[in-house]
């Protein structure tokens, strides 16, 4: 089972307190795989807040077509954070020839458009990217996003991360998810790693997904050029949140309600339950039947979890006023913030959404059973 | 057969009939029972006459007339009749009443030639039950059909008999999630839907089941929902429903149906102002399973005054249903009016689905219904599906055997995107060779939402002795010896109604908990899992590519 560890603070923070909180937690991932998410940047990349980055790796025949076909649709380097890697790779990481990271300047005939029309144009691009990637296996794209950051490589966490040198100062975030694969279903692949990204949209899970191909046929009938890919049975969680985000227009507290909804009798009873019933029905096939948990990151900037409907996994959130962490496992907890008051620990159960906004004052819960602050 | 009689081309012997009658002299009793209960009057008594050869005593010399002779004797037995009218069907009621357990019907070690005499006067055979296959025991692809992904290690299993089950599907028009969502918000009309449990009584009507059937099955049903909690739910048929039923309570577990011959429909019209509830749904049938093409047939032996005041016909004649309704012009318009019409019924608050028989044309069906707003479902009948009556060489040979029909069907929903809004409901064959829940499973990770079964309930829950062997099969005829399927009080008092509700509620309950057993080990507890096609595989090559599963040997 994948360990997940999320985190959000006031200070930027290096990588490396989620790397280390993984590490912690060797136990339960393989190398096949680690990923992070950064946002809320820090460092350089805190005056380049609108400017879209792209994260990705490339060979260098790669990195000469991306020179080229950004330039052909305007789109200008403003930005360049360079990974320079030692020659040798460690045990099971492949050698890569760029980790890029570059923050791009909008062409200038995009000054005029609408924000929603830049972030279907960013998504495109990005799906551009991968396509032409996946042609010629000489590109990965992860993400194309002002304010984001993504990194996945296979290997041990700690050992990509030294590889790396994730240390460095360039490179903080105020909020950072990290995953260490453990790969039990599907082929390794980099597409497979954890977090996933849409839209702003980040989410990693653990667990198997036993409800995945019928939501993937579903969210892939949907028409929408993002809902592809699907190397993991988790991509789904991502897509699912974006999907009730952006095309249904309900806030995170019904994310639970779309992915495991109230039992009937729990409905009838439920202030909410017209509403939920008929969530509930059109949205059947987006109904997870776990065990999972998804921590993951929203547009807004806070960070949630939740758990399935028995709530097989473990999960807990922790913390302190502007510091404040989700972890799969305790030990993660704990090594990323000891000094916090452990009884004000919060595991998430089988009805809980647990979020922390992006002024990280508090862990704000709510259970399905309450009534929802509704269509935002 | 004497010397100088006429051998016509018709004439059989026992021996050509399919079913031959053992019967033990020394075991029988004569009480009778058995030429008196069988249905088809395939045994009559007998009376043989026997030559006993007495040999000379010895000791009496050689005086003649001393006893040594042939001496005649008469005997009575039972004599199996040759005539084709009156070939024995195999039902067994004989044994079932044999005191001394001295007679039973054997099926003949060779192919009948019955079967090439049944057509006397020109008439084709008809007949009732299901379709005759020869691959009976082996199982058909649904019986095949293993589910393969299991989870244990990678994930916790979970606990069929512990954890929450859902186990429930919808009925009924299910709108995308954007537009239902709208539709809540602006308080505008959106399609009535039914959260049922995934196990349907298939359409039998009132009239080809027996009254004590019928009301059997009735009494199950509204056991299982109001004092279970399950929301089981059975079709009518076209038959009607029973006038008290119309106004009670309990019709919110009945989905009516209305088919060719609309039959009944007087009765439920008039009862409309009456309704203290809704009927669950309404079906309209295009098609059966059991004879593609053509329409119900209730034949006059069955049609008394109970059947011909509820069917609004005069009693004592046949009933065939014609093959097609008689407004349907085209589906574009004329269905789409039945359905309208029939929400119109009920103001909009009853979902309307049409019910076609497994065929090729499926696809196109399907095609138009997603373009149809009203259309609540859609329920294709395979080629297994039973029947009280038809003509033999339909049952046999036409129709579309279900898996692949409703696999297409789905995969098309998947491509349009509506897999979630048009339920799909398969019929036909589900359960024949008894593996109820594992056939329903297999066809609900094909994509069906539900599953309907008819001939399954007449055996499990009544003790209907026909086979896919060709047993029995005269429920055309009201002559079944169980008393399911006849009008004759004498035959269907055999039947105990409250028994009958009482084996439908054990079904329904252990097949809750066979279908868990199935779903557990899959992960999957809090939704259906309709179309999870990756947990399903077969050992078939062609089978596999055919259904776009995996292929395991």
């Amino acid at each position: 089972m994948c360990r997940l560890f999320a985190m959000t603070s006031e200070k930027p923070l290096s990588p490396m307190v989620a790397i280390h909180a993984l590490d912690v937690m060797r136990e339960g991932h393989d190398g096949s795989g680690v990923g992070l998410f950064l946002s809320d940047l820090g460092g350089p990349f805190e005056e380049l807040k609108g400017t879209p980055i792209l994260s990705g790796i490339f060979s260098n025949d790669g990195l000469k077509r991306l020179d080229q076909f950004m330039m052909n649709i305007g789109f200008m380097t403003k930005y360049r954070f360079s990974i320079k890697v030692p020659k040798r790779p460690p045990l099971g990481v492949p050698k890569r020839d760029v980790y890029l990271i570059r923050a791009y300047e909008y062409p200038e005939d995009w000054e005029h458009l609408s924000q929603s029309e830049i972030d279907h144009r960013l998504l495109l691009i990005r799906l551009q990217l991968r396509q032409m990637g996946e042609e010629k296996e000489d590109m990965i794209v992860y993400s194309f996003w002002p304010d984001v950051i993504m990194l996945k490589e296979i290997g041990d966490p700690m050992n990509v991360a030294d590889y790396l040198s994730l240390d460095r100062d360039e490179l903080k975030a105020r909020i950072i998810l990290a995953q260490g694969r453990q790969n039990t279903n599907y082929a390794i692949n980099l597409y497979a790693c954890h977090p996933f990204f849409i839209q702003g949209v980040a989410t990693m899970t653990n667990g198997e997904n036993t409800a995945f191909v019928p939501i993937r046929e579903f969210l892939m009938s949907r028409g929408f050029p993002g809902y592809i890919g699907y190397n993991s049975d988790s991509e789904v969680f991502t897509h699912i949140l974006h999907y009730s985000l952006n095309r249904l227009g309900l806030g995170i507290e019904a994310y639970k309600h779309v992915i495991t909804p109230l039992q009937d009798e729990d409905l009838e009873r439920h202030p909410d339950g017209g509403f939920l019933k008929q969530l509930k029905n059109s949205c059947r096939r987006l109904i997870i039947d776990g065990p999972n948990c998804v921590m993951g990151c929203l547009p807004d900037r806070s960070l949630f979890m939740v758990q399935d409907r028995k709530k097989l996994r473990p999960g807990v959130v922790g913390g302190r006023p502007g510091l404040y962490a989700f972890s799969s496992e305790m030990c993660g907890l704990d090594s990323a913030i000891p000094d916090r008051d452990k009884s004000r620990d919060f595991q998430p159960m089988h009805l809980d959404t647990a979020v922390v906004a992006s002024d990280r004052a508090e862990v704000k819960t709510w259970s399905q059973m309450e009534t929802l602050a509704l269509l935002h | 057969m004497v010397t100088n009689g006429n051998i016509s081309p018709s004439t059989l012997s026992v021996k050509d009939l399919p079913w031959q009658i053992d019967w033990d002299k020394d075991r029988c009793t004569l009480c009778g029972r058995c030429t008196a209960v069988c249905p088809v009057h395939a045994i009559e008594l007998g009376v043989y006459r026997k030559r006993h050869i007495e040999l000379p005593s010895l000791d009496a010399g050689l005086a003649r007339n001393n006893g040594g002779s042939n001496v005649y004797q008469i005997f009575q037995g039972i004599r199996q009749k040759t005539d084709p009218a009156y070939a024995c069907v195999g039902c067994a009621a004989c044994s079932l009443v044999c005191p001394n357990d001295c007679i039973i019907p054997r099926r003949s070690d060779e192919a009948d030639k019955l079967k090439f005499h049944v057509n006397q006067g020109g008439q084709p055979r008809r007949r009732g039950g299901r379709r005759n296959v020869r691959d009976v025991g082996q199982g058909g692809i649904l019986d095949q059909i293993k589910f393969t992904r299991i989870s244990m290690l990678t994930d916790p299993a979970l606990d069929a008999g512990r954890h929450e089950f859902e186990v429930r599907t919808l009925l009924g028009r299910v709108l995308p999630p954007e537009e239902s969502l709208r539709l809540y918000r602006e308080q505008g009309w959106a399609p009535p839907v039914r959260e049922i449990y995934p196990l349907v009584i298939g359409a039998m009507s009132f009239g080809a089941l027996s009254p004590n059937m019928w009301e059997g099955l009735q009494m199950g049903v509204a056991y299982l929902n109001e004092e279970l909690g399950m929301p089981v739910r059975m079709c009518t048929g076209e038959g009607g429903c029973p006038p008290r039923l119309l106004r009670s309570r309990f019709l919110k577990y009945v989905i009516l149906q209305i088919a060719s011959g609309y039959f009944g429909w007087d009765e439920i019209i008039h009862a409309l102002p009456d309704m203290q509830e809704d009927p669950c749904a309404v079906e309209i049938k295009y098609g059966q399973g059991a004879k593609p093409g053509d329409g119900g047939l209730l034949m006059w032996y069955k049609v008394n005054k109970l059947i011909a005041a509820i069917r609004g016909v005069p009693p004592g004649v046949s009933l065939p249903s014609p093959p097609t309704h008689q407004t349907k012009y085209s589906i574009e318009e004329a269905v789409a009016k039945m359905i309208q019409s029939m929400y119109m019924a009920w103001g909009f608050r009853v979902p309307v689905y049409p019910k076609i028989s497994g065929s090729s044309t499926a696809l196109a069906v399907l095609n138009n219904l997603t373009r149809n707003p009203y259309a609540a479902g859609l329920a294709i009948d395979g080629e297994d599906g039973g029947t009280g009556a038809a003509y033999n060489v339909s049952m046999d040979h036409m129709g579309h055997p279900i898996a692949s029909n409703l696999r297409d069907c789905y995969l098309n929903l998947v491509k349009l995107g509506k897999q979630n809004e048009i339920p799909l409901f398969a019929g036909g064959g589900i359960g024949k060779n008894g593996n109820l829940a594992a056939n329903a499973a297999a066809l609900i990770m094909l994509g069906a939402s539900a599953v309907q079964t008819g001939k399954y309930m007449m055996q499990a829950a009544a003790g209907c002795l026909g086979s896919e062997s060709d047993r029995c099969n005269i429920c055309n005829i009201g002559l079944c010896p169980k008393g399911i399927t006849s009008q004759d009080p004498r035959l269907y008092r055999r039947l105990d109604p409250e028994k009958v509700a009482e084996r439908v509620v054990d079904i329904y309950l252990s097949f809750d908990t066979e279908l868990r057993k199935i779903l557990a080990p899959l992960g999957r507890s809090t939704s259906l899992p309709i179309g999870m096609s990756d947990a399903l595989a077969i050992n078939d090559h062609n089978a596999a590519e055919r259904l776009q599963i995996k292929y395991v040997v």
